[in-house]
């Protein structure tokens, strides 16, 4: 059974699949009318197990409309009874808030183009330029792949540290930029450059472009969707970044939004949750109002990139 | 200057960033860690003694290492069963061309781009023992655990917080793969007089098997990167009973400013997802099924 399998098998798929399907395409399943029960079944599991997907989500959102009483109210409530933006006011009073905002968007923003600018050269001469040593170097350039960063903030604080770059962003920006962070991102560009039409540099070549141009004029250009996915999962990554800004900074002024959102304290250190809350729903849903709208970029972004789970 | 040795010198400085990125940032550290785990630094004293395999040695004889390893595969464990099994569970529903089901594609994918801290923020507010959740459970009439501070259940409570967070992606992977299996396989076997569960069993998991492998990778070196989510729920107790290696690995190192053990721990940890990745691209051979 499996080798009668094995030899009608399409030719074997690749490991990172191609997504085009799944956002437009349905499955190639026929139709299959079943029994309305059957629907109203299947409807009804999948709603139940959409509750911890969608539930924490909307408490968020609710609990940061609540005043300091109703956040433990019991019964719960499922919406403020008397709503009140208190919290985001509070948000911003108590830390810098407006402060981290703009660290996290510019440091997500220079780290997404600088990734986007860095991998897309080195994808791109690793898949089309030849020169000695080629391999080498990818392997050195691969190991970033292999090594989680866990492994080496030891060394890149003491690192930082000796050149006074501690409490500063530049550890941010530099190491995630061009450490092992972009790898991923200059392996991706790398495979998609090596299915673009080499006629197509040929033809550029003759006309006289030399390689800056061809790549900025010629391959840049097609490889627009790799890019998309590369900044997609670069934003996420840098977005997300939590131990790397709680070893490297110490000043509120300088944290970014994960930081801070756990710093929402009061004078005797319990959390003060509506406040939190708040400073959540502003950190998570521009991204999430960003996805629903742009949905399909970032399923088949990710789902290339593969990223961790 | 030949067009070729001009070729090779834009390639060398196409690629000149990537480089010096990973041997300041990726290979200089690696030799540095290596060489921290021979010495003791001792911050308050400025000092930096050579100590040789001590810390080594320390790795074998730290009572508590044997918990964190524990945690940290309990951990593993349990999210790449729980998230894969989940992924697989709704990737084969979500297969099929009925109304609104791109709706429960983008709600199950949905948490997978909220802010990882918000995410876990929200959930340790639900988890606490007058929260949410244990509001909700009390209104059926059961008396919910304190989640996060009692031991089997904090463990748990981690796992399944991250599931929920990222389990969408694994779907999505799943999702391509069953849409590339090629449909008159399926009938044709459902001709031999295979039922339902044959067929997936037989034809639908074997040729979706590189995927799985992929996922399997990516799920178990990312949960073995875990931090933000213990930081923020448990702190790594109660007790030491959520302490997975890599928040142990900065707690000794940042908290408690031993370096040159922090360092050690680092290279066990870069030992152990060395060796799970290469364990696990050798087992490929035996069971993805394309290889064959």
């Amino acid at each position: 059974m499996r080798t009668d399998v094995a030899a009608t098998a399409e030719p074997a798929a690749s490991l990172i699949p191609n997504l085009d399907e799944i956002a437009d395409h349905p499955s190639r399943a026929p139709r299959r009318l079943s029994p309305a029960w059957k629907k109203v079944i299947f409807y009804g599991a999948l709603s139940v197990i959409a509750i911890p997907f969608v539930f924490p989500t909307w408490w968020m959102i609710t609990s940061s409309l609540k005043p300091v009483n109703e956040i433990f109210a019991f019964p719960p409530s499922l919406w403020p009874a008397d709503p009140t933006l208190q919290a985001y006011v509070d948000a911003f009073t108590i830390q810098p808030f407006a402060r981290q905002y703009f660290n996290s968007v510019y440091i997500a923003v220079f780290v997404t183009l600088g990734t986007m600018l860095i991998s897309a050269m080195a994808g791109y001469a690793f898949a089309r330029i030849r020169f000695p040593g080629q391999n080498l170097l990818f392997m050195v350039v691969l190991v970033g792949l292999l090594i989680p960063s866990e492994v080496t903030i030891v060394p890149l604080f003491q690192m930082f540290n000796s050149w006074g770059l501690v409490n500063t962003h530049w550890p941010l920006l530099l190491v995630t930029t061009f450490g092992a962070p972009s790898v991923l991102a200059t392996f991706i560009m790398r495979q998609f450059f090596l299915t673009l039409p080499v006629e197509l540099e040929e033809a550029a070549r003759l006309d006289g472009l030399g390689r800056w141009a061809i790549w900025w004029r010629i391959a840049l250009p097609l490889s627009r969707t790799a890019l998309a996915a590369v900044a997609i999962f670069t934003f996420l990554h840098v977005w997300n970044l939590y131990l790397e800004p709680t070893v490297y900074l110490l000043s509120p002024e300088l944290f970014t939004l994960p930081q801070a959102l756990t710093r929402y304290t009061d004078a005797y250190g319990g959390e003060m949750w509506n406040v939190q809350m708040a400073a959540s729903t502003m950190t998570a849903l521009p991204v999430l109002i960003v996805f629903v709208f742009a949905q399909k970029q970032f399923v088949e972004g990710l789902a290339q990139t593969g990223l961790k789970g | 200057m030949t067009y070729r040795r001009r070729d090779a010198l834009s390639g060398y400085l196409f690629i000149a960033p990537q480089l010096a990125g990973i041997v300041l940032f990726v290979l200089v550290p690696l030799v540095l860690v290596v060489y921290y785990s021979f010495h003791e630094w001792n911050v308050l004293a400025g000092t930096f003694t050579f100590v040789g395999l001590d810390n080594v040695e320390k790795l074998f004889t730290d009572p508590r290492l044997g918990s964190v390893l524990t945690a940290t595969a309990v951990f593993s464990v349990g999210l790449v069963v729980f998230n894969l099994t989940l992924a697989l569970v709704l990737a084969v529903l979500l297969n099929r061309r009925w109304r609104g089901i791109t709706a429960f594609r983008t709600i199950f994918f949905s948490p997978v781009v909220v802010s990882l801290v918000a995410w876990t923020i929200v959930w340790g507010f639900l988890l606490q023992d007058n929260g949410g959740i244990n509001g909700l459970l009390a209104m059926i009439g059961i008396d919910g655990p304190n989640w996060l501070r009692e031991g089997p259940t904090a463990m748990l409570s981690v796992i399944v917080v991250q599931v929920f967070k990222n389990v969408g992606l694994n779907m999505v992977l799943f999702l391509a793969a069953l849409q590339g299996v090629p449909r008159e396989l399926q009938e044709a076997a459902r001709v031999d007089g295979a039922n339902d569960r044959q067929i997936f069993g037989r034809v639908v998991l074997p040729l979706i098997s590189p995927t799985i492998l992929l996922t399997l990778i990516i799920t178990i070196v990312g949960s073995l990167q875990v931090y933000a989510q213990i930081a923020v729920l448990t702190q790594g107790g109660p007790g030491i009973s959520t302490t997975v290696l890599v928040y142990y690995l900065v707690q000794q190192a940042f908290d408690f400013h031993h370096f040159g053990y922090g360092s050690a721990l680092a290279l066990l940890l870069f030992l152990i997802v060395l060796v799970l990745t290469i364990a696990q691209w050798q087992l490929r051979k035996r069971w993805v099924f394309y290889e064959n």
